[in-house]
């Protein structure tokens, strides 16, 4: 059991050993998921019932997250590959290059289609973070004046929680846009950036705003981030294509059916359908193996970071309250951020097919578990 | 056959060895390494507490008593080197402060001034970082000192030269049992 005030944990002892607080002030271990209108004992914050993040359980969400990029970058990969090997197909490009006896086609699509990925693989790899934060114009801290109190007060909360988790405290950038919103980003704890919107800085409190930067802080721990921004970067890849792929329809380059040149045209058809339609599905499929979970994950270290959860809880309130589209932020960076910046599906409607298709869990579901954990509701705004 | 049995087991105990004394080494640097994070965030706090006393000593004369008793718990706390001996120290320091935080609500002038609203939140910061940074190193002299405790690794633990680290404990002050005398006379 942990100590209320001082975080000790220990065992069974009367009083806690450090800070002396009587047992009494230590109430019974509860349910994570406590129902978020139980009477609870009114100020009693319980950290014990928060989940611990043990050492083991890092290096689970840290494994996971070395699977999961793998896998993004191998489904990129495969699927850029099987665009090149379509062109080839469709247009002829094999190369006849005499070997031993025999004469190999070379696919001059598909090799190039597989240079091209896996170099912008590694890319979104090493530099995946700096092409999401010129995507959302954000600025550095240090840009804005140091005379600023609110950009101080941000600086100095990035600083507390980089300390609580034992990371060195990474970058700091500011997103010019009036909609509450945060994310981080980088390759490890070491390349690390974190960035909220000037909304965010004028809406939360201090406390709200620690919350906040913990979330963050929790995915940077955990290498939710190089997960997320290999898969932002490469997304945003695939959803160019796509954008591409459409406007030549509309343009009239690609008529179905109209070209009548047979079987080379029947292959360039099938090429851009599966630009036009699949590419958005595996955008989809890549963009919801990421998140969800581990928004759960992060608020519960986040509470775990700062022992106080209503912090955290009372941000979500009001990032909820404020629910119109962050313009900054586009599709492909939406599921970095803490609430779905396009404001639709996850906050607003819950059931099968808006959590199948939602980047974020819904907000409710994940304001009543922090206040689970605290026992009591955050402030309403 | 017999060799090639007593050979296993062997190698897997001097593995075991290894593996253990290597994980307490690891460790015992983090735990190190998290005490020099309090040293460096105490320090900050002792060099900013004259200047917010400067700064508020203008217009709360009549609070002479509070900020000599912050100055006094703090050249006390600036004294204090391992431990055992920071945290006594730093409890009182802490409530000294939150006792001076709570009489400048009385001054209007004191709350709008830009300067000690800004040493202010500097000071409230000072206060997180301390609070997360012990956190953090009692977390980590927890499982230090848990991984020394359990069986089979508290055979090897004393052996190999390895102590269980002290907690950074605090508000010793607030643990004293006030005395109540409730003899009707």
């Amino acid at each position: 059991m942990r100590c209320v005030r001082c975080g000790l944990v220990q065992h069974d002892a009367p009083t806690c050993k450090a800070c002396g607080a009587p047992r009494a002030v230590l109430p019974a271990q509860v349910p994570l998921r406590a129902a978020p209108g139980l009477p609870g004992p009114p100020s009693a914050r319980d950290p014990a019932s928060l989940p611990r993040s043990e050492a083991a359980d890092l290096f689970q969400q840290q494994a996971r997250n070395r699977r999961k990029t793998a896998l993004i970058i191998g489904t990129f990969v495969l699927f850029v590959i099987l665009l090149g090997v379509g062109f080839d197909l469709a247009t002829g490009s094999l190369l006849p290059l005499p070997a031993a006896g025999t004469v190999l086609l070379m696919p001059v699509g598909g090799l190039a289609a597989l240079a091209l990925s896996s170099t912008s693989a590694w890319w979104s790899l090493r530099h995946g973070d700096r092409a999401v934060l010129l995507s959302t114009r954000a600025v550095p801290l240090e840009a804005l004046g140091a005379a600023d109190p609110r950009g101080r007060q941000l600086q100095n909360v990035v600083e507390e929680m980089a300390i609580a988790a034992g990371l060195p405290a990474p970058r700091i950038y500011v997103v010019p846009d009036p909609d509450p919103n945060a994310f981080a980003t980088g390759r490890d704890p070491e390349h690390a950036s974190v960035a909220v919107t000037a909304g965010l800085l004028d809406l939360l409190n201090r406390e709200e705003l620690q919350g906040v930067v913990a979330h963050e802080m929790a995915h940077i721990r955990n290498y939710d981030i190089r997960t997320m921004t290999v898969m932002a970067a490469l997304l945003g890849a695939i959803l160019l294509l796509h954008d591409w792929a459409g406007r030549l329809s509309r343009t009239g380059a690609v008529r179905v059916g109209g070209r009548g040149r047979g079987k080379g045209g029947g292959l360039f058809l099938f090429l851009w359908l599966l630009l036009v339609l699949v590419a958005p599905l595996i955008g989809r499929l890549l963009a919801m193996m990421v998140s969800r979970t581990r928004e759960f994950q992060a608020d519960a270290t986040a509470a775990e970071l700062t022992r106080n959860p209503v912090g955290l809880a009372g941000a979500l309130r009001k990032l909820e309250g404020a629910f119109s589209p962050t313009r900054s932020i586009n599709r492909g960076v939406a599921p970095l951020c803490i609430v779905d910046p396009l404001g639709l599906k996850a906050g607003l409607r819950e059931g099968f097919w808006a959590d199948l298709f939602a980047t974020h869990p819904p907000m409710a579901a994940r304001i009543a578990r922090l206040e689970g954990m605290a026992y009591q509701p955050s402030a309403r705004p | 056959m017999a060799e090639w049995i007593v050979g296993g087991v062997l190698a897997v105990l001097i593995l075991w060895v290894i593996l253990t004394y290597n994980g307490l080494v690891r460790l015992k640097n983090r735990v190190q390494n998290a005490w020099q994070q309090i040293d460096v965030q105490l320090k900050r706090r002792h060099d900013l507490i004259p200047n917010l006393v400067n700064a508020v000593r203008g217009a709360m004369q009549f609070e002479r008593d509070t900020l000599e008793r912050v100055i006094a718990a703090r050249n006390r706390a600036v004294g204090a080197r391992s431990p055992r001996e920071a945290g006594p120290a730093e409890g009182e320091l802490t409530q000294a402060i939150g006792r001076l935080f709570a009489l400048m609500e009385n001054y209007p002038d004191l709350k709008s001034n830009q300067n000690v609203l800004q040493l202010q939140e500097e000071l409230t910061s000072t206060e997180n970082r301390v609070g997360f940074a012990r956190q953090l190193y009692n977390d980590l002299v927890a499982q230090f000192n848990t991984r020394q405790e359990v069986f089979p690794a508290n055979l090897m633990a004393a052996p190999m030269g390895f102590k269980p680290a002290d907690y950074f404990q605090i508000e010793a002050a607030d643990r004293a049992v006030p005395a109540v005398d409730l003899t009707l006379r």
